[in-house]
């Protein structure tokens, strides 16, 4: 054989690989979107392709579930705890980048070890606190514990900014300007890759999370997407599954949709770790 | 020299300000600013003590004493005339939280009071060696200048404080208290244990058996977890960045999918799929004229399908990664190694593959660690079932951390679950410090 006849052979098989994976991937996608437009409520459905659609499903979650007051739920939690959590990460992140003061390496040690805590093991103090706080089944609630939580994952902006040169804030400082002044009007225009990558993670952490959502949210008017979907699938007397799996079809799309808009940004975001490793 | 000194120490003209300032200061804070004539600093400082020991004569005893006795009367049936009341008794629980608060609120308290002891003192040597002590405007100024990192991160760290800090406190220390179910306040009141707990786990033979296996498996799960994760993402980094291969990006986008669906989602869709008797996955085996598999019921199997499912999760993440890494390698040793001679095989093993080791190792760990915690998909997948009964309210695939949020969540047995939960937490920081330690970005080039 000669040897461009083995690289053909080669990409030939390549490409067969590449499509198994692919429809590896795209499978329970394509699946969970099948069952959402297949008549009937059953998980089980004799053929793949169903043979009649039906938009039903969809309608039944507005009509017989809240679910356009999940979604306004979810998105007001979810934009207030990326904001204000965006914010204190990287404030954070600046300031363990950029000034050195007494204690701070073993701050750092500290809240990286904090953040590896996953949060609901802490779930009852926490509980405890908001009942106390007079927050228990508030909105409130959820956004303060997940703004509070977001400054742990500090590290990827301080790597972030220490990619920045320092000159550059000392030219600013010798200039006369504040600290304030010198975060948002040098160092933020220059860290748009970050403020995307963290205000992305932030906001799908908010939009995703339901152990939390669902210790605190108590009523039905209060809950979020992925608390209403968790509740949907594991209530034993529901036997909806298709309704269900349209849920899942309106819950995907949005944070999918985004994810694979701000790639770059991921990527980015996800290796500035390794780079410096 | 130092003659000059011992004169002017030794001439009653000198006045000792620093002495004098720090010891008013330990009197009452903002005495020694006050006389430093640092008037508004001293005011707001004095009215911040006032507050402070108002609180500490308010708040302290009781709070000292809620954690110490944990709450001495319990709640129970009183008679008041013809009927049986109710009456309320200590809640331990709350005297044990609201006592933590006020103790640490002390604590920051009692720093700042040391603080302004210092300032204090060193304001008055400054006025010693004739320098004038800041105006008001002027201290402003300089805490903003040079106090802008304090200032920046205390926000963040209140939240951290109060919603982390707490918590773990709070949990540590009912891993040596009675709390469980049985005893749950209000009704009854819980003592501290000692290491009660701690024994019991290790000498009641169905706790430590559950313990030492879902330990295991908890690492198992881990080491398995991560290496399919890493090395599936590896290989079809590597497929997909080939020399020849069309559309990258379109495959790229394709294969983070899985990785783009949001977990929670795709999870329940994945148990669904993999659901014995009604799912897809088995209907188009028993079409192909197989035998239905138990994917979630027998615990082999059930542990396979955890597996796989997290391998469909999380090999887009390590291929992302890797693709960035990839393109970073330089060029010219894969043409420097084409003039050699060298084969496909060889350059992956000697360039590619040291190259992505060396960069990924870091996040390789953290990833490691995520695993050990990883309660999402352990939750929602399997929920740790089958059932094993051999085990203390767990499950065959039960990690480590469910097991823990069933034994708190559902079961009631809080001071099982915390001593659980500072086992997990000793095992998680040794990795993680040592880990984040070894990183540049920690090292710091220039400090």
């Amino acid at each position: 054989m000669t040897r461009k006849a083995k690289t053909t052979l080669w990409l030939s098989f390549s490409y067969v690989l590449l499509a198994i994976i692919g429809v590896f991937c795209v499978y329970p996608a394509l699946w969970v979107t099948m069952s959402s437009l297949r008549v009937g409520d059953a998980l089980y459905s004799d053929t793949i392709i169903p043979s009649a659609l039906t938009l039903e499903h969809y309608t039944n979650l507005f009509d017989k579930y809240l679910f356009a007051g999940w979604y306004v739920n979810t998105l007001k939690i979810s934009v207030a705890s990326m904001i204000i959590g965006t914010v204190l990460t990287l404030l954070t992140g600046y300031a363990f980048s950029m000034f050195r003061f007494a204690g701070r390496k073993n701050l750092m040690s500290l809240l990286l070890v904090l953040g590896l805590f996953p949060g609901f093991m802490s779930m009852i103090a926490i509980y405890i606190l908001l009942n106390q706080m007079n927050l228990l089944n508030t909105h409130l609630a959820i956004i303060i514990v997940y703004a509070a939580g977001a400054p742990l994952f500090f590290l990827f902006s301080k790597s972030y900014f220490d990619t920045i040169p320092k000159s550059l804030v000392e030219a600013a400082r010798i200039d006369g300007a504040g600290h304030l002044t010198i975060f948002f009007r040098i160092i933020m225009p220059l860290s748009t890759p970050l403020i995307v990558f963290t205000s992305l993670m932030t906001f799908t952490g908010a939009f995703t999370d339901f152990i939390f959502a669902k210790l605190v949210l108590r009523t039905p008017e209060k809950k979020t997407l992925a608390v209403g979907l968790f509740d949907m699938i594991t209530d034993p007397f529901s036997t909806e599954f298709t309704t269900f799996a349209a849920g899942c079809v309106l819950v995907a799309v949005p944070i999918t949709v985004l994810f694979i808009l701000m790639q770059r940004f991921l990527v980015d975001g996800l290796t500035a770790g390794a780079e410096k490793g | 020299m130092q003659q000059l000194a011992m004169e002017r120490s030794g001439s009653p003209n000198t006045k000792r300000y620093s002495r004098t300032a720090a010891l008013l200061s330990v009197l009452a804070m903002g005495l020694g600013q006050l006389y430093n004539r640092q008037y508004m600093k001293g005011l707001l400082m004095l009215a911040f003590y006032g507050f402070g020991i108002y609180t500490a004569v308010t708040r302290l005893p009781h709070a000292l004493w809620g954690i110490v006795t944990l709450g001495e009367t319990e709640t129970k049936l009183r008679k008041v005339g013809k009927l049986y009341k109710q009456v309320m008794g200590d809640h331990s629980i709350f005297l044990l939280i609201e006592g933590l608060i006020t103790v640490f609120i002390m604590i920051v308290f009692v720093w700042l009071y040391v603080i302004a002891v210092k300032d204090a003192y060193h304001t008055g040597k400054l006025r010693e060696e004739g320098g004038k002590p800041n105006t008001f405007r002027q201290t402003m100024s300089y805490v903003a200048s040079y106090r802008f990192p304090h200032i920046v991160l205390t926000i963040p760290m209140i939240g951290v404080f109060f919603f982390t800090v707490m918590p773990i406190v709070f949990m540590i220390l009912v891993a040596f208290t009675n709390f469980t179910r049985e005893n749950m306040p209000p009704a009854h009141l819980i003592d501290w244990h000692g290491f009660e707990t701690f024994r019991d786990i290790f000498r009641i033979k169905a706790w430590s058996h559950t313990f030492y296996s879902v330990t295991l498996w908890t690492f198992v799960w881990a080491v398995l977890a991560t290496l399919t994760g890493y090395f599936g993402g590896f290989a079809v980094a590597l497929l997909v960045q080939q020399k020849g291969i069309r559309f990258k990006s379109f495959w790229r986008t394709l294969f983070i999918l899985p990785f783009a669906i949001p977990m929670f989602v795709s999870t329940l869709i994945l148990r669904n799929i993999f659901n014995g008797q009604f799912g897809p996955l088995n209907q188009y085996l028993s079409l192909l004229g197989f035998d239905k598999m138990p994917w979630l019921t027998d615990p082999m199997w059930a542990k396979f399908t955890l597996v796989l499912a997290n391998f469909w999760l999380t090999f887009p993440v390590s291929m992302l990664m890797i693709i960035g890494i990839l393109t970073t390698i330089p060029k010219d040793m894969y043409e420097a190694a084409d003039i050699d001679g060298a084969s496909a095989f060889q350059k992956i093993a000697l360039i590619t593959f040291p190259s992505v080791m060396h960069a990924m190792a870091p996040l390789v760990i953290m990833q490691f660690v995520g695993n050990i915690n990883n309660f999402n998909i352990v939750y929602l997948l399997t929920n740790g079932k089958p059932v094993n009964g051999d085990f203390q309210f767990a499950g065959d695939t039960d990690i480590l951390i469910t097991w823990l949020f069933k034994l708190s969540m559902e079961q009631g047995q809080y001071n099982f679950a915390s001593v659980i939960g500072i086992f997990i937490f000793i095992v998680l920081s040794v990795f993680a410090i040592w880990n984040v330690r070894r990183t540049k970005a920690f090292k710091e080039e220039d400090a």
